[in-house]
């Protein structure tokens, strides 16, 4: 089992889950974060003060699935958040060492 | 501790400035004779429209709302959210303690005769004054009550102080802000107010002038003089100066602003000034406080008419051209020079014109307006930018930048626009009944008597209250009260739960 987490641009969430659904993902977790890349940060300009804003308002999506399925989840996200642009986001897959439903108590890939 | 050190600082200061009232106009220790005050001196055969009262209950109720809910969110969109309530919280405290100050002993210090910097305590806790009396409009035989009056010239006490607190918004404890109103209020405002505004009124200067014309001898002729001289010397220091001021350029804005500024000053930056993100937090907010200011103003500068005629319509149109032009003005200077126009300067730039039309409304036309604004919402553009940060001081909200700075440009501007030749009003002269002559050099000296008085008197002033409160229970919180937000650290509550 793996989680692919992704920190993508806010307009494209919706986009994203498009594509996942169509994946044949279930479920995902959503949150919204700030933080900084390549992209840096901008200026904001109040009443003529300019602030420097270093972290970036992203979208973080986190989907649990099975190993095999992985690499298809991590082509549909790259395929749906990209713009070309600096700050379109990344993608982290990593392990995942156990599963429960808290409704049935179903483990493991039962539980995904 | 901290309950009982404010009670007993707020004693002081009252004695101190039973003191200072003595001391400043002794004839206050003295029983005054009945004074030639607009509103007793109305003899009781006028007849009190019921217009003019109607429109003056109205805009009385419209200067509430510039000031709460209409400052009041105006400021506190522009603050950082952990501050929002503090900053709500001090100017709904200001409306409420100023109206009671008002009338115990306010109105009474403002507007009766008495010196030329301060008025009398005649009408104290509002003495004499019944459903039926009246007070005197800008027209000779055109009264209104006297209540509504009283009420009128609250508003303006009350949104004055108000405006202040954007100034040291976000690090000023409560506790000092309590003590700082009304001290501010009676030892700057009503006297300022009575120097630019307290007057004999046109009907006892009318009936004084009429006596001297109906004088058959001249021993009738020299007592019917003196009399005239007497009501025309009745009228605060600035008013006699021939300062203009239809609804409070120098009284409100040049007053608060300068107040504002040594605030900042004294009571020192934020914590984490020109380093951390102090972006405003609901400009959502702000430009629903500015457009409630907008509206609101009508009555403020509309409502200074006192009658529901003659400079009335002329303050009214004048309010939505001036405004109009220096939002505008404000907005394209930016777009030019900072790259972008937003909603934070087009709404800034409407209060300054607001500001800049205070003192202009009944004198200027309309065209006269328009240049002004135009004028004024660069110039306090340049001044929030610029000067605010070439001298680094952390006027937080912009009270000095936008108020004292768009006032002086009103107050000369006012000097300049109410020229005929100009399509000004020109000014009234009740003596003759007719528009007096209008000569440059004498009307922009009277102007910058009023700019500078104002400037000194409430510069010094407000010095001196900072200073005693910071030498007595301290202006400011600490740095972890600050840093947590004030409306935490001082009300125990937070605007948002979410």
């Amino acid at each position: 089992m793996k989680i692919v987490m992704a920190i993508i641009k806010p307009f494209k969430l919706d986009e994203v889950r498009d594509a996942l659904t169509a994946a044949g993902v279930h479920g995902l977790t959503v949150t919204e974060v700030k933080g900084y890349g390549r992209q840096k940060g901008h200026t904001e300009i109040y009443r003529g003060t300019e602030y420097a804003v270093n972290f970036l308002p992203k979208i973080k999506i986190e989907v649990a699935v099975p190993s095999e399925q992985a690499d298809k989840v991590v082509d549909a996200i790259t395929a749906a958040a990209k713009t070309g642009q600096i700050g379109d986001g990344k993608i982290f897959v990593y392990d995942i060492d156990h599963a429960v439903r808290i409704r049935t108590g179903e483990t493991d890939a039962a539980a995904l | 501790m901290t309950l009982k050190k404010l009670i007993g600082v707020g004693l002081a200061g009252l004695a101190a400035l039973a003191v200072t009232v003595l001391l400043i106009d002794p004839s206050l220790a003295q029983t005054a004779a009945p004074a030639a005050a607009p509103a007793a001196a109305a003899p009781a055969a006028l007849v009190i429209n019921k217009g003019d009262n109607a429109w003056m209950m109205t805009a009385t109720v419209l200067v509430l709302l510039m000031t709460i809910p209409g400052l009041a969110l105006f400021y506190a969109g522009m603050v950082r959210p952990k501050n929002a309530l503090s900053v709500l919280t001090h100017v709904f405290y200001t409306v409420c303690i100023v109206i009671l100050i008002w009338v115990v002993y306010g109105y009474s210090l403002a507007f009766t005769g008495g010196g030329q910097i301060f008025g009398s305590l005649d009408k104290l806790f509002l003495k004499g004054v019944t459903a039926d009396s009246q007070a005197a409009s800008f027209s000779v035989g055109a009264p209104i009550g006297e209540y509504v009056y009283i009420c009128f010239q609250m508003t303006f006490a009350a949104i004055t102080p108000a405006l202040i607190v954007g100034a040291f918004a976000e690090r000023m404890k409560f506790s000092a802000v309590a003590i700082f109103i009304p001290l501010w209020v009676t030892l700057v405002y009503f006297p300022i107010a009575h120097m630019v505004w307290y007057w004999a009124g046109p009907d006892a200067i009318d009936a004084a002038a009429k006596a001297l014309a109906a004088a058959g001898d001249d021993a009738a002729k020299k007592v019917a003089q003196a009399k005239l001289d007497e009501v025309m010397a009745d009228g605060g220091f600035l008013f006699l100066k021939g300062a203009i001021d239809f609804a409070g350029g120098t009284v409100v804005h040049i007053n608060s602003g300068i107040a504002g500024l040594v605030g900042a000053l004294c009571v020192g930056k934020r914590v984490g000034f020109g380093k951390e993100l102090m972006s405003p937090h609901s400009l959502v907010m702000t430009m629903i406080g500015a457009s409630l200011l907008w509206v609101g103003w009508f009555g403020f500068n509309a409502g200074s008419n006192l009658e529901a005629v003659g400079g009335a319509p002329i303050a009214m149109i004048n309010s939505f051209v001036a405004t109009a032009a220096a939002a505008l003005s404000w907005m394209f200077a930016e777009w030019i020079f900072k790259g972008k126009p937003s909603m934070l300067g087009i709404a800034s730039g409407c209060v300054a014109g607001l500001v800049a039309v205070t003192p202009a409304s009944g004198f200027a036309g309309p065209m006269g307006a328009l240049v002004l604004g135009l004028v004024v919402g660069v110039v306090c553009l340049f001044f929030v930018t610029a000067v605010k940060n070439m001298f680094g001081y952390d006027d937080a909200l912009d009270v000095f930048g936008v108020h004292c700075i768009g006032g002086i440009v009103g107050a000369l501007g006012t000097g300049i626009l109410v020229a005929p030749a100009l399509g000004g009003t020109g000014i009234m002269d009740y003596t003759t009944g007719k528009i007096a002559d209008y000569d440059f050099m004498t009307q922009m000296i009277a102007q910058s008597w009023a700019v500078c008085t104002t400037l000194v008197w409430s510069g010094v002033g407000s010095l001196i209250i900072y200073k005693a409160i910071d030498y007595t229970i301290g202006l400011r919180p600490t740095v972890e009260r600050e840093r947590e937000g004030l409306d935490l650290t001082d009300h125990g509550e937070r605007a948002y739960n979410m």
